[in-house]
């Protein structure tokens, strides 16, 4: 491109660098300053309210909980996905688009969906009486029952959230080029040590993305938890909720906002140090 | 081709045990998605009754479209579905406007700052963006913009945006640059160039973008449930009246914030393993 021309790509670039300034970074600015103030003098007074809070260590405790059990299996069903619809000739289009429909639904549909089935009167007691596992009918989303509610919210951002993980690792699948493989098998390999050597290996970008993305996800969740549990299950960004909605606390919801932030960063450094991705040794 | 080698390897009859268990596999997976779509379908469209008929049987008994339609009648619920499409409609015009130049900037030049600017981008991935609404809550007090559609289509922008320019900084890589230089030797002015010339070719990717952008807003909750308090979109109205509505009205509202995401998701299905293979570099 000419010289004399160097201005237009920040001509270009300059409403989106605009608009994000505008309504991200400051944003992001005013909430650690709302955290970290108060009255408008620099102060750790809601910092230090919002650990006082009785269901703080809850929330915590329940957010990294479900994190930790929801995207492994994630990560599991989306491999196991993207390894059976690389065996298909025809109809893959259809399974993957069965298979994308999650990624148009939102938290709160999903936990909608999943309330449904597991209502006391719902699908999942009626095949249990059916099987004849059960006499009548169990409440599984109540707070006397926290493991089964934690299980239904796991299950429902299971159902939900495999979808984008799937879509990012068969995006990278498919541009692993066929002739590592085909050399992989002459050389004797197996099905098992060609899926841990070589493909595991050579979608790792894919999987760092996948990884990252669905990880601050998952500590942001709220409504399939609400939608299933109510006030049931505390988790972070449902305390924040609330206080900025129900307490009109801005400042302790300034906090745990900050408190989501931290952790989502810090989850997406570990992933980034964790994945390596060395970009000389990909295909 | 993989198949014929294995079958000369083995009998015939382990080849097509190991076909029937992939394909019962995938079968298994794809019921994993839509029966809990057809359930809540049930839920949706069988009333109060239906609810509390135990036990409950998978076949569609009892159902009609009335309960449905006595829901949307419901007051609000009509007016949150407009206020959704017009949050979605300014999602995507804003992320499409702003974000497409941009994708266009990065796809064809090279210039100081590409590097901060990537940077930036993806650096609003690591963030929960909804949580951004907290403090913009007070600014859009002072603006005017609290408790509107163009205050939610706002902050949604702020998701949809940086999707919209690594997407189709994708696509605009993927028309040959020649073509346009080629218009430009023609006597095409670049603008007039890049209209007659790469918006045509891009289009199709640029309007999966824009269904992106509309999904984005379609199913945001938090940013939309914070931000508005009478012109609730149709994500917060269902979140607030949530408690107090019966059973059947919440799996219709379910119901209906899935059906236009399955049919958007259907049409741009072709452009999804593209797109995310682009921006997951």
């Amino acid at each position: 491109m000419t010289n004399n021309r160097s201005w237009i790509p920040y001509l270009l670039i300059l409403p989106s660098v605009a608009f994000l300034a505008l309504l991200f970074i400051v944003p992001l600015l005013q909430t650690i300053w709302l955290a970290f103030s108060d009255n408008g003098v620099p102060s750790p007074a809601n910092a230090q309210r919002m650990m006082a809070d009785i269901n703080f260590t809850r929330s915590i405790k329940n957010t990294f909980l479900l994190t930790i059990a929801v995207v492994p299996v994630q990560l599991a069903i989306a491999l196991v996905m993207g390894t059976m619809v690389a065996k298909v000739g025809r109809g893959r289009e259809t399974i993957l688009w069965v298979w994308t429909i999650p990624l148009g639904i939102s938290d709160l549909a999903a936990g909608l969906v999943w309330l449904s089935i597991l209502q006391n009167s719902g699908y999942f007691n009626s095949l249990l009486l059916g099987l004849g596992v059960l006499e009548r009918q169990a409440s599984w989303l109540s707070y006397q029952t926290p493991v089964a509610l934690f299980f239904a919210i796991a299950v429902a951002e299971i159902w939900r959230g495999t979808a984008i993980v799937m879509v990012i690792i068969v995006a990278g699948l498919n541009q692993v080029p066929r002739e590592f493989k085909e050399a992989a098998e002459i050389f004797g390999a197996g099905a098992w040590t060609r899926f841990w050597r070589i493909t595991l290996p050579l979608i790792r970008p894919a999987l760092q993305s996948a990884l990252i993305l669905r990880t601050v996800l998952a500590f942001e969740v709220f409504a399939v938890v609400y939608a299933l549990g109510g006030r049931n299950f505390p988790v972070l960004v449902g305390e924040a909720y609330n206080w900025q909605n129900q307490n009109q606390n801005y400042g302790v919801a300034a906090a745990y906002a900050v408190l989501i932030m931290i952790i989502s960063l810090a989850a997406t450094l570990i992933y980034l140090k964790a994945i390596k991705v060395d970009p000389e040794r990909l295909p | 081709m993989r198949a014929q080698t294995t079958s000369k390897a083995s009998p015939a009859g382990f080849v097509s045990s190991r076909r029937w268990l992939l394909w019962s596999g995938i079968a298994a997976l794809c019921a994993w998605v839509l029966v809990p779509i057809y359930l809540v379908a049930l839920g949706a469209l069988g009333g109060r009754q239906g609810v509390y008929r135990w036990p409950k049987t998978a076949l569609p008994t009892g159902i009609s479209l009335d309960p449905f339609i006595l829901f949307l009648k419901t007051e609000g619920v009509l007016q949150s579905f407009l206020n959704s499409l017009g949050a979605a409609g300014i999602t995507v015009a804003l992320s499409i406007l702003l974000g497409a130049p941009a994708g266009y900037a990065l796809a064809r030049y090279n210039f100081h700052g590409k590097d901060s600017y990537r940077l930036l981008v993806l650096l609003t991935r690591a963030f929960p963006l909804a949580i951004l609404a907290l403090p913009l809550t007070v600014s859009f007090i002072k603006l005017g913009l609290y408790d509107t559609i163009i205050g939610v289509g706002l902050i949604h922008t702020v998701l949809a945006l940086p999707f919209a320019a690594l997407v189709t900084q994708g696509i605009f890589m993927g028309v040959p640059r020649e073509l346009e230089e080629a218009a430009w030797v023609f006597g095409c002015t670049r603008a007039q160039a890049f209209f007659k010339i790469v918006a045509p070719l891009a289009l199709p990717g640029i309007a999966a973008t824009a269904v992106f952008a509309f999904v984005i807003s379609w199913n945001e909750v938090f940013a939309a449930s914070v931000l508005t308090v009478r012109n609730r979109t149709l994500t917060a109205y269902l979140l607030t009246v949530l408690s107090e509505s019966p059973m059947h009205y919440r799996f219709a509202g379910g119901l209906m914030l899935i059906l236009p995401s399955v049919v958007f998701i259907f049409a741009v299905r072709r452009y999804l393993f593209a797109i995310w293979g682009i921006s997951s570099k």
